[in-house]
């Protein structure tokens, strides 16, 4: 049928079923917003920042597996949401972003609201189109949905001028993505496989290394089965949270900068790595050449250049976790005596007592690190997490009993200030059944504030709970370290009265400084179904322990550090 | 680097306009290093190729060609061991010059003079990158006003 360009991308957003796009209308991507206003397939959010639309779509693709759609205008609002494109490119998150651009005719002149978007987008993007000409469009968006979800996962830009959203072109959606340049490699070696799977049978002390792979391939509860039967513990990076279940036994904890003293020791003392999906970061791995000294790596990624780029892979294996699996554990099953590894869990758990992942309360200031436990075990797998960056996200992902994969939902890679909010309204429209909470601090929820009004306005009920320590506070915590306590800029004293700014939303407010007062807001928030903060006055001096300090080798850890 | 080795890598990618942003793009952000690069389309097919001449540890290579292979338009990305590698370059001399002994020089390294003007003439050169190197070190004698080097093309044997 021939339809115009702007008919296109609503065509197209129905054809890969497409329930909610979020967004911010300007000048060039206008007649796409003329669709949106005619059609009813889809809800279209008004974010308040092109940023917050491109992270919501974030969070609306981590809850569900789906690739998260944003569409913001050319220029400015292009240049807000490059931030999401970056964040998205770090944390392998599928989305496509579609921005508007100048008409053709204009592009090079430095018009009104031009810039080069996909020369910007291209290093943060797995793939970007600048659309020249409708008769493209069909195609552009059937590879821009195929290439954002398979393989490595990603986002992908789409640039359209506006008047070739306005162009009469024939759409046929029905032709099926032809790309001789990417074809993912979803099954691993059969060889490779075998020997790793001997290297595993033969291993003393093997350890499985999750990563963020795992819940893109919708594998985790594959590796739960596969740890279980062969008896081999686990420790999850910052974005495999999730992936075992808080509760398993095998289950040691978050490994790396802020990982707990027995899953970094495990790391150090064991002989081999099985990483699955992940890919040997530098918060992970600390000093490369101390990292896992002695042990033998199978590596399974989809990604081949995540094999051996940091750390070399003896046993590499390309594919996709869960079809690698699906080959590997009946192999394992076979081969494998659980009973060899019961010193090894010994060893392990010994390390665990030493120095469990704990805090003291020892002022009479709230902890954070109690908010988070307690949030936890008030609504545990009632809630979706989403978190800011800082000192608050490492305590969540160290505290809180994650006890299912696509229940965090955090900035790793990018480490984006501001990501929670947005995110966690993202979270609440994929999975409008479940509490959406978004721990934050008082520094990074200042970063996209404004969203306070698209809650209201979508009624989505995220509960901010910030923990405020009127700092800056991992700033700061790097500062007392390794600035010999000089806090140049990271006293966040002055600060609004987030009750009133909340209130002046038409949301709720909470300022909290005793347990009691705590659990009371959590119960009436969540009674009250409206966008809520809870203010939690903690512990203004608290560090985020154990710390292993940037560069420095796992085993090397800052056990406690008290600061006055 | 200490153990940095000089590679050719050669890449057949779709033509697509913003391509060879791509792939210099990927070069700069991850702090790779081009020596030479050229490219031009494959007869009678859609795509191009790109001889890339680089260097780095082995460890950086290997890196340089997955992440070539990650970007969407590239088909093929070729690390040569046994290759034929040939390069040319375009020398200017003033024509005060003994044109004799430049035109001796030359066919040393399988080139000639191709053109004569009044106040100049410009010889042509085509051989293997470092004997281009040894050319115009030898060349430096009479004086050359200007210097073009194509950068290299390679073929697997």
């Amino acid at each position: 049928m021939q339809i115009s360009g702007a008919q296109m991308v609503i065509e197209a957003m129905i054809a890969e079923e497409v329930t909610v796009v979020f967004g911010y209308p300007g000048g060039a991507i206008m007649n796409v917003y003329d669709e949106i206003y005619k059609q009813d397939s889809f809800k279209h959010i008004l974010t308040r920042h092109e940023q917050a639309a491109v992270h919501a779509a974030e969070g609306y693709a981590q809850r569900t597996g789906k690739v998260g759609v944003a569409m913001i205008t050319s220029g400015p609002g292009f240049t807000n949401g490059v931030t999401g494109l970056a964040d998205a490119y770090m944390d392998s998150i599928p989305i496509v972003v579609i921005s508007g651009q100048v008409p053709m005719s204009l592009i090079g002149t430095d018009a009104f609201q031009e810039i080069d978007a996909v020369g910007i987008s291209r290093s943060c993007t797995k793939h970007n189109y600048l659309v020249t000409d409708a008769a493209d469009l069909p195609r552009v968006l059937k590879e821009a949905f195929h290439i954002a979800r398979t393989g490595r996962p990603g986002p992908v830009h789409i640039d359209i001028p506006k008047d070739v959203t306005a162009q009469i072109a024939e759409y046929d959606y029905s032709a099926p993505v032809e790309l001789e340049t990417y074809k993912p490699t979803m099954k691993g070696n059969a060889r490779q496989i075998k020997k790793a799977v001997d290297a595993i049978a033969a291993s003393k002390r093997p350890l499985f290394y999750l990563g963020g792979g795992i819940i893109s391939s919708e594998a985790a509860y594959d590796v739960r089965e596969f740890a279980e039967s062969c008896g081999i513990p686990a420790v999850e990076t910052f974005r495999a949270r999730g992936t075992m279940g808080a509760d398993n036994p095998l289950l040691i904890s978050m490994l790396g900068m802020h990982g707990s003293y027995a899953a970094n020791m495990a790391m150090s003392e064991t002989d081999l790595v099985i990483g699955l999906g992940a890919r040997f970061d530098d918060r992970v791995t600390g000093k490369l050449s101390e990292f896992a000294k002695g042990a033998d790596v199978i590596h399974v990624d989809i990604d081949p250049a995540s094999i051996s780029k940091l750390v070399n892979a003896d046993y590499p294996i390309v594919g996709d976790i869960k079809t690698v699996l699906e080959v590997m554990m009946p192999l394992a099953k076979e081969k494998v005596d659980k009973e060899k590894y019961v010193p090894w869990l010994e060893t392990i758990e010994n390390f665990d007592r030493l120095h469990p992942l704990s805090y003291r309360e020892d002022t009479d200031n709230i902890k954070p690190q109690w908010v988070i436990e307690r949030v936890g075990q008030l609504l545990g797998d009632d809630a979706n997490i989403t978190t800011d960056v800082g000192q608050h996200q490492m305590w969540t992902a160290q505290f809180y009993p994650f006890s299912r994969p696509r229940q965090w939902n955090s900035s790793g890679g990018l480490g984006t200030m501001g990501y929670g909010f947005p995110a966690a309204m993202g979270v609440k429209s994929a999975d409008p059944e479940r509490v959406s909470i978004n721990i934050t601090g008082d520094g990074s929820i200042l970063m996209n504030i404004q969203e306070l009004m698209t809650a209201v306005e979508q009624k989505l009920p995220v509960i901010n709970i910030i923990l405020n320590n009127n700092y800056l506070g991992m700033v700061r915590q790097w500062q007392t370290l390794f600035y010999d306590k000089r806090h140049s800029e990271t006293d966040l004293s002055v600060q609004p009265d987030f009750v009133m700014l909340s209130q002046s939303f038409g949301g709720v407010g909470y300022r909290v400084k005793t347990k009691e007062e705590f659990d009371a807001a959590l119960k009436d928030a969540i009674e009250k179904n409206v966008v809520a903060i809870i203010d939690v006055a903690v512990e203004r001096m608290e560090n985020v322990m154990p710390m292993v300090p940037s560069g420095g080798s796992l085993f090397n850890m800052m056990l406690e550090y008290k600061e006055k | 680097m200490s153990d940095s080795v000089r590679r050719v890598v050669s890449v057949i990618v779709y033509n697509e306009s913003s391509t060879l942003s791509r792939i210099t793009d990927l070069f700069s952000a991850r702090g790779y290093n081009i020596v030479s690069l050229t490219v031009a389309p494959i007869p009678e097919s859609k795509y191009s190729r790109l001889t890339i001449v680089t260097s780095g540890s082995s460890r950086v290579i290997e890196q340089i060609i997955k992440q070539l292979h990650k970007l969407i338009p590239v088909l093929k990305v070729y690390e040569h061991e046994d290759l034929v590698e040939k390069e040319m370059t375009l020398i200017k001399f003033p024509i005060t010059e003994n044109i004799s002994d430049i035109d001796t020089l030359c066919q040393a390294y399988n080139g000639k003079i191709v053109n004569a003007g009044p106040d100049m003439v410009i010889a042509m050169v085509a051989d293997e990158p470092k004997r281009i190197d040894h050319f115009l070190e030898a060349s430096k004698r009479f004086h050359p006003k200007e210097i073009v080097r194509s950068g290299a093309v390679a073929l697997e044997r």
